[in-house]
């Protein structure tokens, strides 16, 4: 009975947003250089620091903050930048489908706050730990997505600050950040799901498809096209065997 | 400190065309059952997006395949790779990383 009750807490524990939010502290050495180099390079495109703060807020999606201040620098036109967001982000579609059943439980309007902070680190996470459950809890998932949220306005505002004294943030490998992220991510997936062979096959295909596509488009339309590619034929070896 | 009209309305259409796609599957899917095949294909999303955003991060540049001569964040990969195996910390995995791409682009 006692033993009962101390594995509940856990769970509890294990559900909470204190959690969400450790589980968040590995990926936040990530977002804090990524976001900070995020920043300085808007500020270098001449965006205000207002306005590179409201990007993070309203936008909150790294790769695409990058590309939009490259295309402001260039004078690109607004709707042009807006329809290259639009692409670099459609594989949120792609993420927001996969935790989907994980979230049965929650109403229309709790998925949806759920989802505005979805991101490839924090699905990355979330996914992790929904290796060994059949639905994760909604104060976790906000305790993961609200402190991935806030680390990230405050290290985009963090380098448009500072970016008029920082030259070359790359020196720091810093960049490299969010590339060692996703290689710990994926590492711990292929750990967790124990289909080795045939998850390595999907890898190879999405790998070998994202650089044969990215020639031809752009890179963003090229992952979007990989994952589906490399996932198709995951569901096709398993049909074979 | 102050935000242009410009940049304002193209923030906000860029807040709307990300909102979407993050938002519309959660909302919709949740409330469906999904059929046993589609579960099985987004089973495979997580490694298959990963690898592809990896795999275009480390392998091209400017639409190019980048040289493997002077790759450093390809051969940072490696040690970066074996400690997330060996350790299964993704905080010591980042680190590793960051410091092994310092470190390469001080040496090479």
């Amino acid at each position: 009975m006692q033993q009962e009750n101390v594995q509940l807490r856990m769970d509890r524990n294990e559900e909470s947003f204190l959690q969400g939010v450790k589980d968040c502290v590995p990926t936040l050495l990530g977002y804090l250089s990524i976001g900070f180099a995020a920043g300085v390079v808007g500020h270098t495109s001449g965006l205000s620091v207002m306005e590179v703060t409201l990007m993070s807020v309203l936008i909150y999606a790294g790769s695409a903050q990058f590309i939009m201040a490259g295309m402001v620098a260039a004078e690109g036109s607004i709707a042009a930048i807006i329809f290259t967001v639009f692409i670099v982000n459609l594989r949120h579609l792609l993420l927001s489908a996969a935790v989907s059943p994980y979230f049965r439980h929650l109403t229309a309007f709790k998925t949806m706050l759920i989802g505005s902070l979805l991101t490839d680190e924090t699905f990355g996470v979330a996914i992790n730990k929904a290796s060994h459950t059949r639905t994760l809890s909604e104060s976790w998932m906000n305790g993961l997505n609200v402190t991935a949220y806030l680390n990230w306005i405050l290290a985009t505002m963090a380098g448009a600050f500072l970016g008029q004294w920082i030259t070359n943030p790359e020196k720091l490998g810093l960049d490299f950040a969010l590339s060692a992220m996703f290689i710990g991510l994926l590492v711990l997936q292929l750990i967790g799901r124990k289909k080795l062979a045939r998850d390595l096959i999907v890898i190879l295909c999405a790998v070998l498809v994202v650089v044969g596509v990215s020639m031809v488009t752009s890179g963003s339309v090229a992952v979007i096209i990989a994952t589906v590619t490399a996932a198709t034929i995951g569901v096709f070896i398993e049909r074979w065997k | 400190m102050e935000i242009k009209w410009d940049i304002l309305a193209m923030i906000i259409g860029a807040a709307f065309v990300t909102f979407l796609p993050r938002v519309l599957p959660l909302v919709v899917l949740s409330r469906l059952q999904i059929p046993d095949l589609a579960m099985r294909w987004l089973s495979y999303i997580p490694i298959a997006v990963m690898a592809a955003l990896l795999g275009d991060e480390l392998l091209m540049t400017d639409g190019k395949l980048a040289s493997l001569r002077d790759n450093v964040e390809l051969l940072a990969a490696l040690p970066t790779f074996l400690v997330a195996v060996y350790t299964r910390s993704l905080l010591g995995t980042i680190i590793v990383g960051v410091v092994t791409v310092m470190l390469l682009r001080i040496w090479l």
